[in-house]
C-alpha cells in the first residue's frame, strides 16, 4: 500500500497499533507528536536495562515501526495551519484522543472535510464520539470490565479476572485497521470521504470471543451460557483445565466419550481400559471415580516435562498444551521456524526481536524494515521535501516552539 | 460526489465485492461478519453432511438434557424446535449480512459447484485446520487456476507452515500456548487457578483476516493482481502482546500474572459492589485522581495517613488500600458509583454482565443493539457494529442465514443451473436445509 499516506494523530495504544498496521502493510504513516514529550508511550516501559529513555520503550518501538516522527504543537495557530497543509496531501487521518480535544483545536471532521473532502478521518476513543460516557475516563481493565466478557471470567471466589497485557486496547487498534480500510476502499472505489467513529468499548462488546456469543443467548434465553463458574458437565468429565506437571503446567482441552482411549494411551496405561472403575461410561461418570482418574493423571504429570506430556497428548490426539511463558514463546521452534519474530536495529536503543506481522503477503505489504522514528527525525524530509518549506523556517518554526 | 452533506449516503465499501466463507467455529465467522458488515455478499458454504465443531451448536438436534444445562441457553426459550441449527445464538451472533448455500465438496460434484462460486467470487475465507484445503483439492494452487487474481485467506489455528502446523486443539490450548494463560492469572495463584479459558485469539485473528482480506483487496485494486494469505491465529495474538515481549528481549525479564493489576495505574483492582456477583473497575494514576477518590468515598480518616501519601506509597501499600475501599464499595451499586466517580475525575467502570450492558443508558443512546427479526428464532435485541461510518454507515441487510437459505439464489441467478439441475442436486445431497447422518 505504498501509495497511501496517512496523517497519525496517536498516541499509547489503541491508535498507534492501528496505524502500525497500515504502516507495516506499505502505508507511508506521518506521525504527528507534541513538541518535547512526544507520545506519552515514549515513557513507558519496558526500557533496556530499565533505564528510562524516551528513544528507548519498548512499547513505543513496537508500536511505531515504519513510521515518520515530526513535531508540531497543535495549540498554535502556525501549528494548525501546518497540519492543514498535511490534511491536504493525506487519503487518511487517524486520532485517538479524548472526544473534545479535535473539535477544542478546530480540527473537528467538518472543518477538515473542507480542506480535504476525500479524506478519510478515524477517531478512535474509550467510548465514542457521542453518548452520554463519552468523556468518561478508562483504562485497559475498565474497558474489558465494561465491554468484554470479564464477568465470565476468573474463578468463583477469587473474582472477575483482566486479559493479559494491553490487548483490548491492541484490539481496537486493530478493528479500527479493518474500519480504516473499509473507508479507504470506499474512497478509492467511490471517491467518499467520511468520518469512522471507532468505541474501544464497542469493539469489546461486539467482540466474538464468547461476548456476542452470551449476549445473544442471554436476549434469546434469559441466562448465558459462559459463566465464571467451572464448565465441568458440559462437556466432558475428562481431565480438563490446567495442571502441574514436572517443570511447569500444562493445559487440557478435555473432550467427549472418544477421547476415553486417547487418553489412556496418552498415559500409556492399557490396563485402566479394562479397570473396573473405568470400563464404562457410566462408571466413568461417577465423580468418585473421575476424581481417582484425576489422581492418576496428576500423579502421571508430575513425572513428565510438559514438553513430554504434549508430544504424549498430541501423538493420542488429546487436545493439550503446555502453559508458556512469554520466554517458552519467543525460544520455542515454530515461531522460529515461521520466522515470526524479527530483529530490528534502532540506533538508539540497540537492535532486539520484536513480535512480526500478524500475517505475511506475498504482494503489495511492506516489510518491518525501518525502526521506530526519534521525536521529530522525519521534520526536514516532511516539511521541505514534501511541504516545500525552506530550512530557514524550520529554524524559526523551531525557535518558537512550533515544531 | 463533490457535493454532499453529512446525512447523505453512499453504496457500502465493499459493494460488488464477493466472498466464498468456508469458515467455522469462532475466528473464520467474525473475520467475515466484518465484511459483510462492510457491504460485501458473503456466501457461507455449508455442508449437510458435516456437522463442524461449535459453529451451528455443539450437536445438529442435542439431546433434551443438553436443554436444560448451560449451553442450552443458547437457544430461544431454551427451544431447539424442528432445526436447531438455525436458533443457535453461538452462529446467529455473527451471521448477519451473510448468505448460505450447501454442497458436499467430499464428492466430485462438490468441488466443482465450489469451483463455479469460486470463479465469480473476489475473496475465499476459510479458517480449517491446515491442509484440509489441499486433500479436499480445494487449495490456493487449485482455485487460482479458476480464478487467477483470488485472493484466498487461510487462517489456522498455527498457520499452514511449522511443526506445530497439525497441532489439535483450538481456543483454550492455543491461549495457554502462546503465553496469555500464563499472563492472565492471580498474581500469588498458579495458573490452576485462571479459572475457565478465554478466547481472545479468535477475536484476535477475526480482525487481522478482515484487515488482510482489504489490504489485498486495495492491492488488486492497484495492481490487478490477488494472493494467498497464510494466517496463524497465534501470531495475531503475539502480535498484540507487544510490551510483555518486549520486556523479555529486552531484558530478559518474563513477565508474571498481575491479576487485574498493570504496570501504569499505582492503584488499580476490582471490587466487590452491592448486590449478587457485581463489581467495578477502578484505575487511579495521578494525585488529582487519588484525591478524587477520596473526595468520592466522604475523605475517610485512613485516606490522609502517611503510608498512602503518594503514588509510590500508594502502590507499596496496595493490599491494605484493598481492603479499605472494598469496605467502601460493598455498599455501592456499581453503575451509580461509576458516575460518582467519573463525575470526580476517576477513571471507573462496572463490570457488566449481559443485563447491565443491553441496559446500559450509553450503549442505549449510541443505538449500538440492534432488533433482528430471524424467521426461526424470531425478534431479538442483537450485538452491533464495531465501527460507526458518517457516510456509509453499517445495517443489517440480512438476517443470520439458515442452512441452505439461498440455494435457489446462488444456484439459479448466480450459477445458472437450470431447475432440472437443481433437482438432481438435491437428490444426490448436494442441496438440502437439514443434516443428515
Amino acid at each position: 500500500m505504498c501509495d497511501l499516506r496517512v496523517l497519525d494523530l496517536t498516541w499509547y495504544i489503541a491508535g498507534p497499533y492501528c496505524t502500525k498496521l497500515l504502516a507495516d502493510y506499505g502505508a507511508e504513516v506521518i506521525k504527528v507528536e507534541r513538541p518535547g514529550g512526544g507520545d506519552p508511550a515514549r515513557r513507558m516501559g519496558p526500557f533496556p536495562n530499565d533505564e528510562p529513555h524516551s528513544e528507548k520503550s519498548g512499547l513505543f518501538l513496537y508500536l511505531n515501526t515504519n513510521k515518520k516522527s515530526i513535531t508540531i504543537n497543535l495549540k498554535s495557530t502556525t501549528g494548525i495551519e501546518l497540519l492543514g497543509e498535511l490534511v491536504r496531501k493525506v487519503d487518511v487521518l487517524v486520532e485517538n484522543f479524548a472526544p473534545r480535544v479535535m473539535p477544542s483545536l478546530g480540527l473537528s471532521y467538518h472543518m477538515l472535510y473542507k480542506i480535504n473532502p476525500a479524506l478519510v478521518m478515524v477517531s478512535i476513543s474509550n467510548f465514542g464520539q457521542t453518548g452520554p460516557y463519552r468523556d468518561y475516563k478508562a483504562s485497559e481493565l475498565i474497558l474489558y470490565g465494561m465491554g468484554g466478557a470479564m464477568n465470565a471470567t476468573g474463578t468463583p471466589d477469587g473474582g472477575p479476572l483482566k486479559l493479559g497485557g494491553n490487548v483490548v486496547q491492541y484490539q481496537a487498534g486493530a478493528v479500527a485497521a479493518v474500519a480504516t480500510m473499509g473507508a479507504i476502499l470506499a474512497s478509492h472505489f467511490r471517491s467518499v470521504g467520511q468520518h469512522v467513529d471507532v468505541s474501544i468499548y464497542e469493539t469489546q462488546m461486539g467482540s466474538i470471543d464468547r461476548r456476542s456469543t452470551n449476549l445473544l443467548s442471554f436476549a434469546y434465553s434469559g441466562t448465558a451460557p459462559f459463566t465464571r463458574y467451572p464448565m465441568a458437565g458440559l462437556f466432558t468429565l475428562l481431565p480438563r483445565g490446567r495442571y502441574a506437571c514436572k517443570d511447569g503446567f500444562i493445559e487440557f482441552a478435555g473432550g467427549g466419550a472418544q477421547f476415553w482411549p486417547r487418553y489412556v494411551q496418552m498415559l500409556g496405561m492399557p490396563e485402566l481400559l479394562s479397570d473396573p472403575r473405568f470400563s464404562t461410561l457410566e462408571e466413568r461418570y461417577r465423580v468418585e471415580h473421575l476424581k481417582e482418574l484425576e489422581a492418576i493423571v496428576m500423579a502421571w504429570l508430575a513425572e513428565h516435562t510438559k514438553q513430554e506430556v504434549m508430544e504424549a497428548a498430541q501423538a493420542a490426539s488429546v487436545a493439550c498444551a503446555a502453559v508458556q511463558t512469554i520466554a517458552d514463546v519467543v525460544e520455542n521452534p515454530h515461531f522460529q521456524d515461521r520466522e515470526f519474530f524479527v530483529e530490528i536495529e534502532h540506533q538508539m536503543a540497540g537492535t532486539f526481536k520484536y513480535p512480526g506481522h500478524p500475517f505475511r503477503l506475498e504482494h503489495g505489504g511492506g516489510r518491518i524494515d525501518s525502526a521506530a522514528p526519534m521525536l521529530g527525525e522525519h521534520i526536514e524530509e516532511v516539511f521541505c521535501r514534501q511541504l516545500g518549506h525552506r530550512k530557514e523556517d524550520l529554524l524559526r518554526l523551531r525557535q518558537t516552539g512550533v515544531i | 460526489m463533490s457535493t454532499r452533506g453529512a446525512c447523505q449516503t453512499a453504496d457500502l465499501p465493499l459493494a460488488g465485492i464477493r466472498v466464498t466463507d468456508f469458515t467455522l467455529v469462532w475466528a473464520g465467522p467474525f473475520a467475515s461478519m466484518m465484511l459483510g458488515d462492510l457491504g460485501a455478499e458473503v456466501i457461507r458454504v455449508e455442508n449437510i453432511h458435516h456437522f463442524p465443531p461449535s459453529t451451528r451448536g455443539v450437536a445438529p438436534k442435542p439431546p433434551p438434557s443438553y436443554m436444560n444445562e448451560a449451553g442450552g441457553a443458547m437457544y430461544p426459550d431454551r427451544e431447539g424446535g424442528e432445526r436447531p441449527w438455525n436458533r443457535c445464538a453461538v452462529f446467529n451472533c455473527s451471521g448477519r449480512n451473510k448468505l448460505s448455500m450447501t454442497l458436499n465438496p467430499r464428492r466430485p460434484k462438490g468441488k466443482q459447484l465450489f469451483k463455479k462460486l469460486v470463479g465469480i467470487s473476489d475473496i475465499v475465507i476459510e479458517n480449517n485446520a491446515s491442509g484440509v484445503m489441499d486433500r479436499l483439492g480445494l487449495g490456493y494452487r487449485e482455485l487460482k487456476k479458476i480464478k487467477p487474481d483470488l485472493i484466498m485467506i487461510s487462517m489456522p489455528a498455527f498457520g499452514n507452515s511449522g511443526p506445530y502446523k497439525d497441532l489439535k486443539g483450538f481456543g483454550a490450548v492455543l491461549e495457554s500456548l502462546i503465553g496469555h494463560t500464563y499472563l492472565r492469572g492471580y498474581p500469588d495463584l498458579d495458573p490452576t487457578y485462571a479459572g475457565n479459558p478465554v478466547y481472545h485469539a479468535d477475536a484476535a485473528a477475526g480482525a487481522s483476516a478482515a484487515f488482510a482480506a482489504l489490504v489485498c483487496l486495495y492491492h488488486r485494486h492497484r495492481c490487478g493482481e490477488g494472493q494467498f494469505v497464510d494466517l496463524a491465529q497465534a501470531e495475531t495474538i503475539l502480535a498484540q502482546l507487544g510490551d510483555p515481549i518486549m520486556e523479555y528481549t529486552m531484558n530478559g525479564l518474563v513477565q508474571q500474572p498481575r491479576g487485574n493489576r498493570d504496570s501504569v495505574p499505582a492503584l488499580q483492582g476490582c471490587w466487590r459492589c452491592r448486590g449478587e456477583d457485581k463489581w467495578i473497575n477502578i484505575s487511579v494514576c495521578t494525585d488529582e485522581e487519588w484525591r478524587g477518590l477520596c473526595k468520592a468515598m466522604g475523605e475517610p480518616a485512613w485516606s490522609k495517613e502517611q503510608r498512602f501519601a503518594d503514588s509510590i506509597s500508594r502502590r507499596y501499600h496496595q493490599n491494605e488500600l484493598d481492603d479499605l475501599i472494598g469496605e467502601w464499595t460493598r455498599r455501592m451499586d456499581a453503575c451509580e458509583l461509576m458516575d460518582l466517580l467519573q463525575r470526580h475525575v476517576v477513571p471507573a467502570g462496572p463490570v457488566l454482565n449481559e443485563a447491565l450492558a443491553f441496559a446500559d443508558p450509553h450503549l442505549q443512546a449510541r443505538r449500538y443493539w440492534v432488533d433482528i427479526e430471524h424467521k426461526e428464532a424470531g425478534t431479538h435485541p442483537y450485538p452491533g457494529f464495531l465501527w460507526h461510518m458518517s457516510v456509509t454507515p453499517p445495517s443489517v441487510r440480512k438476517p443470520s442465514p439458515c442452512l441452505g437459505e439461498h440455494n435457489g439464489y446462488v444456484y439459479r441467478e448466480l450459477l445458472g443451473l437450470s431447475r432440472q439441475e437443481i433437482d438432481q442436486l438435491e437428490k444426490e445431497g448436494h442441496i438440502g436445509y437439514d443434516y443428515v447422518g
